[in-house]
């Protein structure tokens, strides 16, 4: 019994993850028809330069980690607001240019963050408190498996409540059911794409920092391998719907811990592609998107 | 360019191509010896091979405006499968060969039958998908065939005694050269015949198509599994020429790598993304070595640290192709040429009807 809890906490933290980068994804994707590559790249980049700069102050772990999270996330919130406003936003009309722009600048990143810190792995400021234990009927949890659960929830929550309840959330609603119409309204619908850009890199660079938390360590590569997992989150969870993509995160994240567990390891991975093709036979347009 | 010219300027091209091992031309900086020095036509075989590489993959985007992101799983299987019947089961080459065709042929078919339910990007993250679960099969190797991270050398004993040996590279060559042709007159007649046009269809206005009565679902697929069989024999011959199989394929940045080949050269049009696949693999290969180079280790961080990274320099290139030559290199000429002459050709954007 205890290790299936250890599996459920180990698989919800994975899913929190692949949340905070799919929510953006998902996003963008809605609102703009934009794929976005570079995501993954830009999680690397809020990650390192976290990481950077918690290695350039003392004090003790814990603060070190804020400081990454904060400095992280600043540097992912500007650099996928300035992909957005210098190169996408350029290609307004052509969107596969916009998909093959980030993938560009997706390539060039992590070469950088390689040819700049090279492709060693990086060890990330874990306060100890993250790595003690806490019992959970019967069952030894990481305390830093519980946080990661819980920033992926509140990010959640604070996304369903920015477009329920917010005037740029209803047009960013209002933009991934038909951007035509809410531009024939009169709206400037660009701006909302630089919010949703920005939202989705500051959830990255989140992502990235808690990432380096949650392995210990950061590499250039860490970007583009959550991404992949993230992207068959948002197919899964339906294209748009941020709240289909954090049921999508946590019942990939679950299947893939439980099936390197009683399966093989490495079957995980496995059984996510399978679980993509099972939902697309019988939903192609995802578990909450609108059908195509 | 004229319907005339092209085929001729190509037989040229290939006679050009052909002769090469007895030249002993120097091109500095750009090759690492004289053209006949095995190191240069090693270099040269594997810029053939990612030439009708790139050609394979434009047949499904360029061609059919199929955007997807799984292209490389298709290499990667020609030649694991190749690699593994030579080495580890002992057949022949050519069995061999034929065996990997054959399970491309059939892994092709049902995975593009189940990502062709969706259309567009989603489309892309799911080719991905598949993609991604080869390169855990190839890196995980539960069947312990794979040779897991390490890749899997080519037993040179089961090879015919031609392609073995550093003095017999130019063979290597021939055959990468030889596979570009056919790969090229592979999708010249196939986007020459009438499926060719129902793609171009597809491409331009699926719904229309779809419309006239065309069951767009089995003319993509089609293209599908012939793009991802192509792709398999270009595997097949890579392993031959670099000795083995090796993981790196499988990785999705290989995959993007191919549209990046395709973008660069010019989509939609053969020689287009031959010339990418060509150039992308020779900058590739050859800025790892400018960058050890002292001009450049010399200069300020600044400067050196992106200027050693290939891949920077590949990425950023790439974005300024997308933005300022949506036609890619092969719409140079073109656009020189452009003034008071009539423009024949369109600069077009190839996919930008599927999403």
């Amino acid at each position: 019994m205890s290790t299936v809890i250890v599996l459920a906490f180990t698989g919800l933290g994975l899913g929190a993850l692949y949340f905070l980068i799919a929510s953006g994804l998902s996003l963008i994707f809605g609102l703009m028809h934009v794929l976005n590559f570079a995501h993954g790249a830009i999680l690397g980049v809020g990650a390192y330069v976290g990481w950077w700069a918690a290695s350039h102050v003392g004090g003790g772990p814990g603060l070190r980690l804020l400081l990454a999270v904060l400095v992280g996330m600043a540097t992912s919130t500007v650099l996928a607001a300035l992909l957005e406003l210098v190169l996408v936003r350029r290609l307004y009309d052509r969107e596969i240019a916009q998909v093959l722009v980030t993938v560009g600048v997706g390539l060039a990143l992590v070469a950088l963050l390689q040819g700049i810190w090279g492709t060693d792995p990086r060890s990330y400021p874990v306060p100890g408190w993250m790595r003690e234990t806490i019992h959970v009927g019967g069952a030894a949890i990481p305390q830093g498996r519980i946080v990661v659960i819980v920033v992926g929830a509140l990010v959640l929550a604070a996304f369903v409540l920015f477009l329920r309840h917010t005037r740029y959330g209803l047009i960013v609603r209002a933009g991934v059911e038909n951007r035509a119409m809410v531009t024939a309204l009169g709206i400037d619908v660009r701006r909302a794409f630089t919010l949703v850009f920005a939202l989705g890199g500051a959830a990255a660079g989140l992502a990235g920092a808690l990432a380096g938390a949650y392995f210990g360590t950061v590499t250039p590569q860490l970007g583009s391998s959550l991404l992949i997992y993230a992207f068959i989150v948002v197919v899964i969870g339906g294209l748009g719907s941020v709240t289909g993509s954090a049921i999508a995160a946590v019942l990939v994240g679950l299947l893939q811990q439980f099936t390197n567990y009683y399966a093989a390891s490495g079957l995980g991975d496995l059984s996510v592609v399978l679980l993509l093709a099972v939902v697309l036979l019988l939903r192609p347009q995802g578990l909450l998107g609108r059908p195509v | 360019m004229t319907r005339l010219r092209n085929p001729l300027a190509g037989l040229v091209l290939v006679v050009l191509l052909a002769v090469a091992p007895y030249s002993v031309l120097q091109v500095p900086g750009v090759l690492p010896g004289p053209l006949n020095s095995p190191g240069t036509l090693q270099v040269l075989a594997i810029c053939l091979v990612f030439a009708a590489l790139a050609l394979s993959y434009d047949l499904l985007f360029g061609f059919t405006g199929l955007l997807s992101f799984g292209h490389a799983l298709y290499f990667a299987i020609g030649g694991y499968v190749t690699a593994i019947a030579v080495s580890r089961w002992h057949w022949g080459l050519v069995p061999s060969v034929l065996a990997a065709l054959l399970v491309t042929l059939v892994v092709a078919a049902l995975s593009g039958a189940v990502s062709l339910r969706v259309q567009g990007i989603a489309f892309a993250m799911v080719t991905l998908a598949f993609a991604q679960a080869g390169s855990v099969l190839v890196v995980q190797d539960p069947l312990g065939v794979t040779g897991g991270e390490q890749g899997l050398g080519l037993d040179a004993s089961g090879l015919p005694d031609l392609f073995v040996g550093v003095v017999n590279t130019r063979y290597l060559y021939w055959l990468a050269l030889a596979l570009a042709v056919v790969v090229y007159l592979v999708v010249r007649v196939v986007t020459q015949s009438p499926a060719g046009h129902v793609w171009s269809a597809i491409r331009e206005n699926e719904l229309r198509a779809g419309v006239l009565g065309l069951r767009t679902y089995a003319f993509k697929l089609a293209a599908f599994v012939i793009g991802s069989v192509l792709a398999a024999l270009c595997g097949a011959v890579y392993v031959i020429v670099v000795g083995g199989a090796s993981a790196g394929v499988t990785t999705a940045d290989f995959t993007l790598s191919l549209l990046v080949m395709v973008v660069l050269g010019g989509s939609g049009v053969r020689s287009g993304a031959m010339l990418g696949g060509f150039a992308y693999m020779l900058l590739d290969q050859r800025l790892g070595s400018l960058a050890g180079a002292q001009s450049i280790s010399a200069l300020p961080a600044v400067l050196e640290v992106p200027l050693s990274q290939p891949l920077f320099l590949l990425g950023v290139l790439f974005v300024l192709v997308v933005m300022f030559l949506p036609g890619g290199l092969a719409s140079l000429p073109r656009l020189l040429r452009r003034g008071g002459a009539r423009e024949r050709g369109r600069v077009r954007e190839p996919g930008a009807e599927a999403v």
